[in-house]
This record gives C-alpha cells, structure tokens and sequence, in this order.
C-alpha cells in the first residue's frame, strides 16, 4: 500500500542490537549469543503535513525508531523511503539540557544547521535569519548572544525548535519534545509546535508516552509494544474505539480529571524483557483474552472490520 | 484526641545566601487526618518537595525553618534535635522517593534491608521481623514474596523496586509516609498500580499520606484532599473534586486548562503567559499577580493568605481585587 502523498514510508523496518557478553565471557562461560530486536518488523507511512505519533511503554522501540528515520542508526533490515529531501529532516530531542551546547552562544547553535545547508550564507545573513527564527519561536532576537544556561528549560526547547527550523525542514521527528517540561510550560510548547506546524506544512513523527499529549498533536497514532506496531488507527478512531487489549488498558491509565477518583482495574504485570519476548503474541501474558492460539503464534497487522489496523487474534475472531 | 495526623501552621523556611535571605516557603498551612492522602501539586520550584523534606527534617543546609509550627500526632517536631528527629523519621513518618534505587542498598538483599530496618525501630526479634517483612512484602504485591527475600534490588524492576521502597516505609508502621513523586519515574501502567496500592494500604492501615507530585492526573485518581502551591506558597487547598472541577484561583485555573488531552476538540491549549518567578524575584503583594489577568491594585499590594481550604486570591476571598 502506497498512499500517493506519502513524504515518509517504512517498510518492514528492523533493527537488531547485538547484547551479547564479550567474547572471551562467551568463550569460557559457554554463552550463547544474544540478539535484542528493538524495533522488529514495523512499517507505516506519513502523510505530507500530518502528525503520525508512536506511543508505547519504555523499551517498546519507539526511540529507536526515531533514530533509524534520522540515520542515527542504520536499520538491521527492512527500508525506509523518503520522498521529499533527505536534508530537510531534523530532530527535537527530549532533554533540553543535554542537546545544547554549553560552550555556544544560542545565536551559533541556531546557525549551524544553516552553515551546513548554506554555506555561502554570509555573517550578516545568518544573523538576520537567527533573529528571526528566534522571533518566530517567542524569544527575542537580543537572546542570541546568550549562553544557554542562562533559559529555562521550555525556553531551552524553543532554541532547540528554532535550530531545527534553522534548516528549513519538511519532516521533524519530535522525541518526547515536552517530558522534561512543566505542563504549562508543555503547553506553550505544544502550541507552539502546532502553530509551526500550519504557518511551514511541517510533517511530525511525534513520539510520546503520554497519551493525552498524542491526542492534542496527533492525526494518526500507532500504538508499539515491545518493537512492534500492534494497532494504527486515526486519533478519534483510537480513543472511541480501542481495537488491541494493550490499548485498552493504556488508554484506561490515563487519569481522567474530569472523573477523580474513579474505581479501575490497574494493568496486571510488566512489559517482559525485549531480549527474551514472549513467543506468540508478546503482549499474551498480561492480555485478559489470551488463548492457545495467542501463545503459539503471531499475530500480524490486518485490516479490521471497524477500520483501522490491529494485530490480535481475539479482535480478528470478534472475541473482544 | 483528634485524628489529625499531620498539622503544619505557617510555615516558613529560609536559604541565607551571599546575596541576601531567600524565602523558599511563606505561610504554609496544612493538615492530613488518618487514612486520607494529601496531594500537594505545583510546578518545578513551587516548593512541594521542600515541604516534604521541611517535614521530614532533612532540608539541606544552609535551609532552615524560621517560623511556624509542624505537629506530628499532636507532638510539635519542628524544635526536636537532629538525633530525636532520627527517631521520629523511620518511625513515625515514612518516605518514600522518586528514584527507588536511591533508598534502597544496592549490596545487600532486599529481605536484609527490610529485616535490618524493622529490627531498628522495634524490639522484635530477627525471626519474628523476618516474617514481618515476608508480610509486607506479599502486602505490597510482590509476587513468590519467599523467594524475593533473598534477591538484590538490582534483580527487581522499576514498579517492583518502588513496591519494596513502600515496604521499607511500611516497617515501623508509621502514622505518616511522606511519598515525593512516588510514581514519575515509572510507566503509565505501572504507575496505575502504584497509586493503587498507596490507596489502599492509606484505607486499609488508616495511614496519613502527603503525596507530593507535580502530575495533576495522579493527584486526581488519588488523593482524597489537594494543596496547590505557587512560588513557596500555598494557592488553593480543597477536596480534590472541587479543586479539579471548580478551581478558585486563576493559577490552578490555568494549570486546569494547559493538560492536554480533557477536551479533545481544543486547537490550543490554554497558557499562563510567563513562568514562575524565581526565589529571589517574587513581586510584592500576590506571587502570581504578574501572570494574572484578574489582578488589581490589591493584589500588587497585599499577599493573600489561607490557613484552611480555600483560594488565596483576593477575588476568590473578598470578591474584589481593588
């Protein structure tokens, strides 16, 4: 399936991580090798202008993906095609603390990536560009020739936003943009991201934990766990009508403001160590509806009656 | 005899700098009865964490407290010596913290440590104290608690280690835990259980809980009572309902409307324009007068106050802010 406007595709996209002891550890102690498949055999596609978002639990793979679509990683197999240019991708990171240089003046951070598109751009031209990029996310132009340490942390990832619009990009990959930040301040972060997202086109693969942060940005969202996508369904669709059993019970651990103190099951179990998944199904143990067939084989993504796309035996035979 | 568990009147605690004395909390007053969970919420810098460590005895030098009152089960605590607060801590008041690891000895077995602990604050012997600690171990959901005794913290994860760290606040069966972001380092489904748990041991043991945390979402699945703080002070205290529901002040109001993900149709979220001033940046009158777009002549002037529930805005109190 190709949908013509597609600017991202990913095809059966794996990465493996070798995690095996040393050699010599091997050797003398008779380990066998060991093999983590942090992302293993997940494919989606973007629509140009749209907010894809992957929400799991940690260790689910969602990083990684970001990784592989940036190129900070090579994907172990499977491809990942861009339709658009390769130059004009650029990423938002989680801890504003650690993705700005101490050592450089704001005005240099926001500039490099305009060095390396341009480099004919002279002094005065980076200069005019960095006071607007700075203008454009709510700082002021004067901000450029302070340190970073001198902005708090929401004003730290508007500069790390104006670094990334500082290329001129089509496609950000987000990854967890707003954990590190108060609510308020997420807030004004977010509306932020969304209004940027309307004045440049801008695509987003937003990667989040949080699951009603997603349902503010995202148009479509793809739910993983343990490196595979096990459900992708528009947002309203997802929220009225969860179709995987993990879904469910995540989008029941959102507390609900609206309702304190409401009466709910919590999850049962832990997310099992991606080194040693579960066979069948990796998500049976903890499922209510797991039966023979779930702990044996492995479900793969199908189109479900209602719309949408889920990987589940129980929503494939109408048991749930 | 009352059943009030906790009670701290006006408290203020002060950080001596080079640059002059900066007051880290102003005027806060709070009470926690038996079995009831307290949630104290605010931003990063409100002061919430400072008023667990206040209560604890462990702020960090050169902080200290320089007026108020904190009454523990009626006994006043503030005033005691380092040495007597040590046998408050443990005893009376547990805590439990954001990083398990951090409260929990990485070199011995977690049964040792609960053993060691229990054996510390009371006169049972090693036999009887392991079998407590074999009871609270399976009292907090820790599966095959037999075989746990005898695993290092390192073997346990995340969810499993913060259930240990309850366990150890458990042993002296306290009157109050201190909980301080009990749930922020740890995965949506995970922190659902561990609110649960706090819940249930609050109702079934009748312990008081301080549950400090900046998640408004936790605050409302589980606690019975909230306190919100702005700048080392105290906003709006209230049943939890009426707090979420029907915020008094223009701050909580505010926080309220920036959680995404309530109403799903909003385009924008709502914003406090600003942020939190800094310690020694807090203007004259109300804290959040800058920020407030209902703030008149009064609130520039005079800071308002609660001791009991209610808003400490001058509109919520008196209806006018002039």
């Amino acid at each position: 399936m190709t949908r013509a406007d597609a600017i991202l595709e990913v095809d059966a996209l794996e990465r493996r991580f070798d995690v095996s002891a040393p050699w010599l550890n091997r050797l003398l102690e008779n380990k066998p090798r060991r093999v983590l498949r942090a992302v293993d055999g997940v494919d989606f596609q973007i629509e140009r202008g749209k907010t894809l978002a992957l929400v799991g639990e940690s260790g689910c793979g969602k990083s990684t993906i970001a990784k592989l679509v940036t190129g900070l990683h090579p994907p172990s197999d499977g491809a990942i095609r861009f339709h658009g240019d390769r130059d004009r991708v650029q990423m938002i990171f989680q801890d504003p603390y650690a993705s700005l240089n101490p050592r450089w003046r704001v005005g240099r951070i926001i500039a490099e990536p305009l060095r390396t598109l341009r480099p004919e751009t002279t002094d005065a031209e980076a200069e005019a560009r960095v006071a607007e990029l700075l203008g454009i996310v709510g700082l002021s132009p004067t901000d450029a020739v302070k340190y970073p340490h001198a902005f708090s942390g929401g004003q730290r990832q508007r500069i790390s936003i104006a670094r990334a619009l500082a290329g001129e990009p089509e496609f950000l990959v987000c990854d967890e943009p707003t954990s590190a930040l108060d609510v308020s301040v997420q807030a004004q972060v977010l509306n932020l991201m969304k209004r940027l997202q309307r004045e440049f086109g801008l695509t987003y693969l937003f990667i989040s934990h949080d699951l009603s942060v997603v349902r503010h940005m995202a148009d479509e969202i793809a739910v993983m766990y343990l490196g595979r996508i096990v459900e992708m369904q528009p947002t309203a669709d997802l929220f009225a009508n969860p179709l995987h059993p993990y879904t469910r019970m995540l989008l029941d651990t959102i507390p609900d403001l609206e309702r304190p103190n409401r009466n709910r099951s919590p999850m049962r179990g832990e997310v099992p160590s991606p080194i040693a998944p579960p066979p069948g199904c990796s998500f049976h143990p903890r499922c209510p509806l797991a039966n023979d067939r779930c702990r044996t084989e492995r479900p793969s993504r199908t189109e479900h009656v209602m719309g949408g796309r889920v990987a589940c035996f129980a929503a494939e035979e109408g048991r749930i | 005899m009352t059943d009030t568990v906790l009670d701290v009147r006006d408290l203020r605690v002060e950080f001596p700098t080079r640059r002059g004395v900066l007051t880290a909390l102003d005027g806060v007053s709070l009470s926690i009865r038996r079995g009831e969970i307290l949630g104290v919420v605010g931003e990063s810098g409100a002061g919430k964490s400072m008023t667990g460590m206040a209560i604890l005895g462990l702020l960090e030098p050169p902080g200290r407290i320089a007026g108020g009152e904190i009454h523990l089960s009626g006994d006043r605590i503030d005033t005691l010596s380092e040495s007597e607060m040590e046998q408050v801590r443990g005893r009376r008041i547990g805590a439990i913290f954001q990083d398990p690891l951090t409260s929990l000895n990485p070199l011995f077995r977690v049964g040792d440590q609960l053993i060691e602990t229990i054996r510390l604050h009371t006169d049972l012997t090693r036999d009887q104290a392991g079998q407590r600690a074999l009871g609270l171990l399976r009292e907090v959901g820790i599966p095959a608690p037999e075989d746990r005794m005898n695993s290092f913290p390192h073997q346990f994860s995340g969810g499993m280690r913060q259930r240990v760290v309850i366990a150890l606040a458990l042993c002296a069966e306290p009157e109050l835990i201190v909980a301080d972001e009990p749930t922020t380092a740890l995965d949506v489904s995970i922190q659902a259980q561990i609110t649960a748990l706090l819940r249930q041991l609050c109702t079934e043991r009748g312990t008081a809980v301080m549950l400090v945390t900046h998640d408004m979402g936790v605050i409302a699945e589980t606690a019975d009572r909230v306190a919100v703080m702005y700048a080392g002070r105290l906003v709006e205290t209230g049943p939890v309902d009426d707090v979420v529901r029907r915020p008094q002040h223009p701050y909580t109001a505010g926080l309220m409307g920036s959680i995404p993900g309530l109403r799903s149709d909003v385009e924008e979220l709502s914003m406090i324009p600003g942020s939190m001033p800094r310690l020694d940046a807090i203007p004259p009158g109300c804290a959040f007068n800058p920020r407030c777009d209902k703030a008149g002549p009064r609130c520039r002037r005079e800071a308002p106050r609660i001791t009991g529930e209610g808003a400490a805005c001058w509109l919520a109190m008196e209806g006018s802010t002039a």
